[in-house]
Formats: C-alpha cells, structure tokens, sequence
C-alpha cells in the first residue's frame, strides 16, 4: 500500500453518496479505481477505461462524468453520486424502477452508466440545455419535449453491445414523464 | 417480483407471460457483482503483456528491473511458466486454442499474442510494470491480408462438412433465365461485450476456485483441469453475472494466466484484459470473401445456387466461420453447392460471434437473391416463398416446423410491403433519398445434454441448480417461469441457482441452445421430483433432490432440420452528398418456437436486429499490413451502433410449435441478427439504386457510388 502522502501518493477524502471516505491513492488512481478497488463500490463498470464506453459515469457535483478519466485526486471535494447513491433506501430511483420494468437492459454491465447518465439527462433537458438535435435555439424558446430522438442524441455516450437501446430510451422517456409530472405538480404547489 | 402483464400467473401458467428480470433489482442498483469484483484478502493484480510483432520468436524477456520494481511479486513468460496439457479435445469438440494456454514457447504467431504477465500489489504497479518490460523479438515477415482467391486456402469442415454437391451447376446456370454471380466481403467484427474478460483464482484448501466471466462455468472448469492436469473434482469455476459475451467468453489468456500466477504466488490472482487486449484475445468474427451464384427460371425457381465462403484463421488454430451453411438449409436448387473454406494468416484466432456463418453468410445470400428479384422482375419476398423447399435441401429430412412463409406474410402486412414501389432511387425526403428492404433468416434450434438439480424444501420452497450462464438472455428469469410451471407453483417460490461448475455438466449459453437445453434438464427433474413427492408424507429438512440428466432424451429425438425463421424489414434514409445512411425502422417478425418470457425474448430479438444495423454500417476492425496490428483497436476506433444509430425497433413472433420436442424452446439469442445487415443492404440499394456488397457500407462507399457516372453503379 502506498504511504499516506508522497510525491506518488495522497491521503484524501471523497464524499460519495454522502458519505466521506478517507483514503491515501497513488497519484495514478482513476476515481473509478478509487471505487472499484479501494471503496468496494463496485457498482461502477470498467468497460473500456478510456472514456469510449460511459460504462463508468458517475455523477460529479450532479453532472455525469466519466470516472475512469477524472483522477481520484481531481474529485476531492466534489460531490460524486454513484449507481449505489440514487436509491432513496429500498425505493429505486424512477429511472432505476422504469430500467426494471421496461427491461432497460440486457447483461446489466452497462446499466449503472446509462442510468446514472439518464438522470443526469433528464436534468439537463429540465434546466433547458440544449443538445445537436434540439431544433429551437433561441434563447426565447419555450421548453421543449424530451423526444425520444432527444434522449438517444443524449444517451449516445452510453454504449449497450447487448442492444438494447429500444428498451432504455423507452425506460427512460418514462421516468422523464414521472419526472415532469413532479415538477409540475410542484410548482403548483408553489404557485398556491 | 413485478409482471408487466397483470394476472394471476399460478393459473395461467408463468411461462408465456412477461416477468421482469429476477436480478433485476441488483442490476440497476449496481449490486450485482460481475467477476472482477468480487473482494479478496492478499489479491493481487495480473497484467497481460502482448507482442508487438506479427511473427518471429522471443528472444529475451528482461525480467531482472521488472522484479526489482517495488510492488512487483513476478513475471511468468515462456521461460519459467509451468507447461500445460493441451492435447486434447473439449467439451464443444473441438481443441484448445493455443492463445489461451499461454507462455509455452517462444513462437509468436500474430500482433497482440501473449508473451507475459506481470503480477503486483496494486493495478496501478502491474500496469506500470508491465508497460516497463522489454522483450525482444526475431521479427519474421507476415501476411495478415485476406483476399478472395489466396493461394493458402483450403476447404475445412468445423461444425460442418466443408463442401456439399449436387446436380450440374454450371449446365443449370447456362439454363438460366436470369443469372446473379457476385462478391461480397464482410470485414472482421469484434464481439465488443461490454465487459472485458476478468478472472480471479485462487486456492482454497487444495481447491482452485476460479471466478470468472464466462458462458458456461462448467465448459471452463473442464478445460482448465484438463490443462493443469486436475482432478475434474478439485476445480470449481463460479460466474455468477457476466457482461456479454455473444460467443467471446471461453477459455482464454486470462483465467489460464491467473491460475499460473495464483499457483506461484500461493494467494488470490485477477487478470482483467483491457479493452484493446480483447481485441486480439478473445477471438472475433473473421472477415469473410464469399461468391454467390444464382440462376432462375422464367418465374423465379432457383435452377442453380452456389455459395463459396472464405474466411481466415490463425496458424494456431483452425476456425471455421460456416457462411456457406446457410443455403443448405434456407434454398433448394437442381444443381446446389457449397463450400467453405480458410486461409491460416499471421493474425489472431477468430472464434464464435453472435450467429457464427449465418450473420455473414445470410448478408450475401440474402443481397444476392434481392439482387435475383430485381433482375426477374419480382417482389423479393414472392421470389423467397416461390424457394420454399419441401425438406432439407442438403440432407433431405424434414423440417420439424418451417414458418418462414409465415413470418414474411406477417411481416410484409404490419410493415406496409404491398404498398412499395420496386422502382429503385425514386422516393426523396428533403436531402434524403428513401428505400425499404427486407431479408429471410434462419438459425438453427439444437440442444445439448445437460444435468440439473431440483430440490424440494422443507418450506414448501423449491431450488433449482444448474450450471447455467444467464451473459444478458434472461436465462435465470427464463428457467425460473420454466421450474415453477413444471413443478406447478408459482415462480415467487423457485430460487433458481447458475453458474456453478459444482452443480454439474451443462450446456454452455451458446448456439441459441442454452435456454433449450436447461429448460429440458430442469423440466425433467421437476417431474421426476414431483413424482417423488407424490409418494411422501413430509419433506425432510434438507429437502429432497432429484437430478436429471437429458442424453439419452436427446439421443432419441428423431433427426430432423429444427430451425428457427424470421422475416426482416428495413427502410432507411439516405444522404449521399454525406454518405451518411440512417435506419428509419426496422421490424423482424420470428418463428423461434415457444416463447418463455415475452419481455426478455423481444429485447433479445431486438438486441439482435440491433447487431444487424451496427454491422451493415458501422462495424469493421482494420488491420495495418505492415505492422499487422490493429488501427485504434478499442471502441472509438471499432464503432458499434449506440442510441442515435438506433430507432424504435420492433420484433414479434407468429405462433410456432415443435410437435415432438417436449420443451418446444428455439432459443431467440441469434436468429435476430441474421438476414438484417442485408435488409439494410437491400433498402439502401432501393434508395439509391447502388448495390452494396461490402460491408460495413461506410459513408465514404456511399459518396464514391453516387461520385461515379449518373450514381446508378454498384458499389
């Protein structure tokens, strides 16, 4: 094991899901070994570990992230979200629940990335950034819908060899609705 | 458990109806341990060493600064790695690839070939270490270009014999009213499963414990002990989740490494293969050069068919990939040949992959007779169900059930084929150009022997053992509707138990038989164990076990051509100032026997018209000639389809029933895949008028076809 701090090694501390770990990493860690191999957090996928795959995305300060090409050095003091944190106890995440019910999957191994990503997916469409295919830019556009055209632009950095996209765009336009359906019923809650 | 149709399945039975997956819940919450993941005490981390040459002979590995790096616990090379058995012929029939029983000599037969492995505390250290060694080589000159007509290729049987004949071929075609002889080239397609190979080994009181990724752990415990010279009983093998495999995850470099390290250190040893080391380790679909020669007469009955199929193997190793089978069993003709054979070039050693020989060989069976439509003037699925044959047309025998007319029929009225104009190059959407394609398919329904374990518990429960693999099928949701209907419960009270090699030999998930052959195993010890039941007063507190074993069951079906069948359908849309094609929609209508669970079975059918897409026009793996190596071989290099390729693609079935086969299961992992990169082919060519008989059809394939003189030359 590496000594606590060298000029190849540090002692830090991640806040995963919550939680803060305190662990020293040879400077060469990837976030995404920090968890697998250091964390037991294993949920995390090593598909490719070249940042071609989103097997490993994770969310970092609640935007997706490829974590096997941020630094565990890089990530200190950031809030990282792991497939293990998006559960509130036993009750899945809407995403994590449509990806179940609609199959979203086929081997599972590129599961804890694409939902992770959809999640991250869903907000951004929310918070009304764009993608390469939303066709109004102007800044005076009214929101427009997640399309599934819209969710497999976005969910493009997810790769699924088993084939199974039909079935996680279907997943995840479903949570997107769940999604909407809560805002908007939040913000009539407001507004009364 | 959660079922998407609502109803009370103990009436209705559980097979038939869909039932979301049984690990579902630990797959979308990340708790479902794949094989690298699994903690250990004193693990320590293994790291492959590849050449660097295509061909030559190792002359020094300098271990010496290796060892002495801190962190580093060995370096295992042909030099000092314990010689392994590998005369021998496995499980599926056939030997050991030589890629996998690793450090032997000093051969290095292609680029990418293992030559050592470094073994460290840390990833990190073994990485780094294993970067640092210097081997040095003779290098030797290589060939590692396929091409049509090489002078070192031989006919080869594999699975099947190599040549089949009958009738005067060339006496049929002079005969001919309409004639099609082309060439088509498919390009070498990794598997690209989602998770590289990993194993851990370890001894565990004079037992090897191997965890691993693999399709089918009894299969690779078998191996392995052979190759160490292990009692069969003092290896277990466990994969318990696995992250694809469609034919990649055998016996290979890492497992057979790990146990050399494991067995030296004398403490727990993972080897994962990185991505671009899967690129030469675990095996991939060859490119394929095939010539297909079809004559007709005046209204479309095929007077003459010819298949010749090439593909390449490695010098170690001899892999067949069977593109000439399809035509003996899909087309019947007076004069009928085929033939396949391979050329052994300095290159890795292919393997299975997803529809080994139908994928390729249906790509140019299935362009050729739409070509053949064209040129007699008639609607390619007329022209299909005008070749319907009445038996086998090589050997003879009947077809268990052949829906094939079926599927076309259906699928030709849910995707609006009566509707079509034939005429090519004609339909314009804005800057694309519009064309619709379909395509026949067929991949074979077989089954192998297989033993299983029902128990019944004391709690009325019951458990279910079998060394089954569920790589992403949904085999363990599968077989959990099967045991609780065979055992008349329930699927909420059977706990069903793979990936095991302890509980005894079964059939890999391969082949499209994995389903099929557990589903008979565990069908026939549930109703042994139901007998028993009848016959008992109490259930003893380890429950009672029945184990059943289905060779003899399988040696007493009569032989027939089981088959399943399915109809492809493709529009697509066109740019050719770009090149760029997409796939507006896809429907595949399959007869694949009984379907067990409607909601995994579509994903599977789709996951494999999803394949088709991605190798009509993305996949191709390129070899540089002069280093003989891989251009970029990972997944920015290598591109697979990902969600823009994809629209909403729809699979379904027609009813199909297998009169004497007690299980009724075709299997759907495959029979998606075949037939659709040519219905994409074929609608391309309806859009645009230009042939494509290369795949992938890349953009700049489009460009140069619509460059050349009116757009309307093949490509």
């Amino acid at each position: 094991m590496a000594p606590a701090t060298s000029s190849t090694s540090s002692a830090i501390t991640l806040n995963i899901n919550g939680e803060k770990h305190h662990l020293p990493v040879d400077h060469r860690t990837t976030l995404l070994d920090a968890l697998r191999e250091r964390l037991d957090l294993t949920g995390t996928k090593k598909g490719c570990d070249q940042g071609q795959c989103g097997a490993c995305t994770v969310l970092v300060d609640q935007r997706r992230a490829v974590s096997c090409l941020t630094l565990a050095v890089a990530a200190e003091g950031r809030e990282i979200t792991t497939i293990e944190g998006v559960a509130e106890g036993d009750e899945l995440h809407p995403v994590q629940q449509a990806f179940l019910d609609l199959d979203g999957y086929q081997c599972g191994y590129c599961t804890p990335g694409q939902i992770c990503s959809a999640i991250a997916v869903i907000e951004e469409h929310a918070a009304g950034r764009p993608s390469a295919v939303t066709e109004d830019l102007s800044p005076e556009a009214a929101p427009q819908p997640l399309t599934p055209e819209e969710i497999r632009e976005r969910m493009s950095g997810n790769l699924c060899r088993c084939g199974a996209y039909v079935s996680i765009v279907r997943a995840v336009a479903r949570a997107a609705e769940a999604h909407a359906e809560t805002r908007t019923a939040g913000a009539k809650e407001t507004t009364a | 458990m959660t079922t998407t149709t609502p109803g009370p399945s103990a009436l209705r039975g559980a097979v038939g109806t869909a039932h979301t997956r049984i690990e579902g819940r630990d797959k979308v919450t990340g708790a479902a341990r794949y094989a690298g993941e699994i903690p250990y005490p004193e693990l320590a981390h293994g790291w492959l060493v590849l050449s660097t040459v295509a061909r030559g002979r190792i002359l020094d590995v300098e271990t010496g600064p290796i060892l002495a790096m801190p962190g580093v616990l060995t370096v295992l090379h042909h030099g000092n790695a314990p010689r392994l058995h590998t005369d021998y012929i496995g499980m599926l029939g056939v030997p050991p690839d030589p890629t996998s029983a690793v450090f032997q000599d000093d051969r290095v037969p292609f680029a990418g070939w293992p030559v050592a492995l470094v073994v460290a505390e840390t990833p990190e250290v073994a990485r780094e270490a294993a970067e640092a060694l210097v081997v040095t080589y003779e290098r030797e000159p290589h060939d590692t270009e396929l091409v049509a007509g090489h002078p070192g290729a031989y006919a080869a049987d594999g699975h099947m014999p190599a040549e089949t004949e009958k009738g005067d071929l060339e006496a049929r075609l002079a005969d001919s009213a309409f004639v099609v002889d082309e060439e088509y080239t498919t390009p070498e397609e990794q598997h690209s499963m989602m998770e590289p190979h990993a194993a851990t080994a370890r001894w565990d009181g004079g037992r090897l414990e191997v965890v691993d990724s693999n399709q089918g752990a009894g299969w690779v415990q078998s191996e392995l002990a052979t190759m160490f010279s292990l009692d069969a009983s003092a290896v277990r093998v466990r994969s318990e989740h696995i992250g694809g495999g469609f034919g990649s995850k055998g016996l290979r470099a890492h497992q057979v490494s790990a146990v050399m390290a494991a067995t030296a250190l004398q403490r727990p040893v993972r080897v994962v293969l990185t991505r671009r080391q899967t690129f030469s380790l675990g095996g991939y679909r060859s490119p394929t050069a095939q010539r297909v020669r079809l004559g007709a007469d005046p209204d479309g009955r095929l007077l003459a068919l010819e298949h010749r199929s090439l593909n390449q193997t490695s010098t170690v190793y001899e892999f067949v990939e069977p593109s000439a089978g399809v035509a003996r069993v899909m087309y019947d003709a007076e004069a009928h040949r085929t033939a396949n054979h391979v050329v052994r070039l300095d290159v890795p050693s292919p393997t299975w992959m997803r529809a080994p020989g139908e994928a390729p060989g249906s790509f140019a069976v299935e362009v050729a007779l739409d070509e053949l439509a064209a040129r007699a003037g008639l609607d390619p699925i007329d022209l299909r169900l005008r070749n319907e044959p009445e038996v086998g047309p090589v050997s003879g025998l009947p077809f268990s059930s052949r829906n094939l007319a079926a599927c076309l029929h259906e699928g030709a009225r849910r995707f609006g084929w009566a509707d079509r104009d034939p005429r090519p190059g004609v339909r314009r959407d804005g800057r694309w150009l519009l064309g619709t394609g379909t395509a026949a398919a067929s991949f074979g329904a077989g089954a192998a022997p297989s033993t299983a374990l029902v128990t019944a518990e004391a709690d009325g429960s019951f458990t279910v053992r079998i060394t089954a693999a569920d790589i992403g099928t949904g085999a363990r949701t599968a077989l959990t509707l099967i045991a609780a209907d065979a055992l008349e419960t329930t699927p909420d009270r059977v706990r069903v138990r793979i990936g095991d090699s302890d509980f005894g030999p079964a059939m890999i998930a391969g082949g499209s038989m994995g389903t099929r052959s557990w589903a008979w195993a565990v069908t026939a010890a549930a109703a042994d164990l139901r007998e028993r039941l009848a016959m008992t007063t109490g259930i003893p507190p380890e429950g009672i076990t029945v184990r059943s074993d289905t060779t003899e069951a399988l040696g007493a079906l009569a032989q027939k051509e089981r088959h399943s069948y399915g109809a492809q359908f493709a529009e697509v849309a066109v740019d050719t100032a770009t090149g760029e094609i997409r796939v507006r929609r896809m429907l595949g209508i399959f007869a694949a026997g009984r379907i067990v669970n409607p909601l995994t079975a579509r994903n599977q059918l789709v996951g494999g018209m999803t394949w088709g897409i991605s190798m009509a026009l993305h996949e191709e793996a390129v070899r540089d000639r002069n280093t003989g190596g891989h251009y970029a071989p990972d997944l920015a290099g290598y591109h697979v389809a990902t969600h823009a390729d994809v629209p909403d693609i729809e699979a379904d079935w027609v009813d199909d029933h297998d009169p004497d086969d007690p299980v009724g299961i075709k299997g759907v992992g495959e029979i998606g895949i075949v037939g659709a990169a040519a219905a994409v082919a074929n609608a391309v060519h309806h859009a645009t008028g230009v042939r494509h008989r290369h795949l992938p059809i890349r953009p700049d394939r489009v460009v140069a076809a619509a460059g050349s003189a009116g757009g309307a030359v093949d490509a």
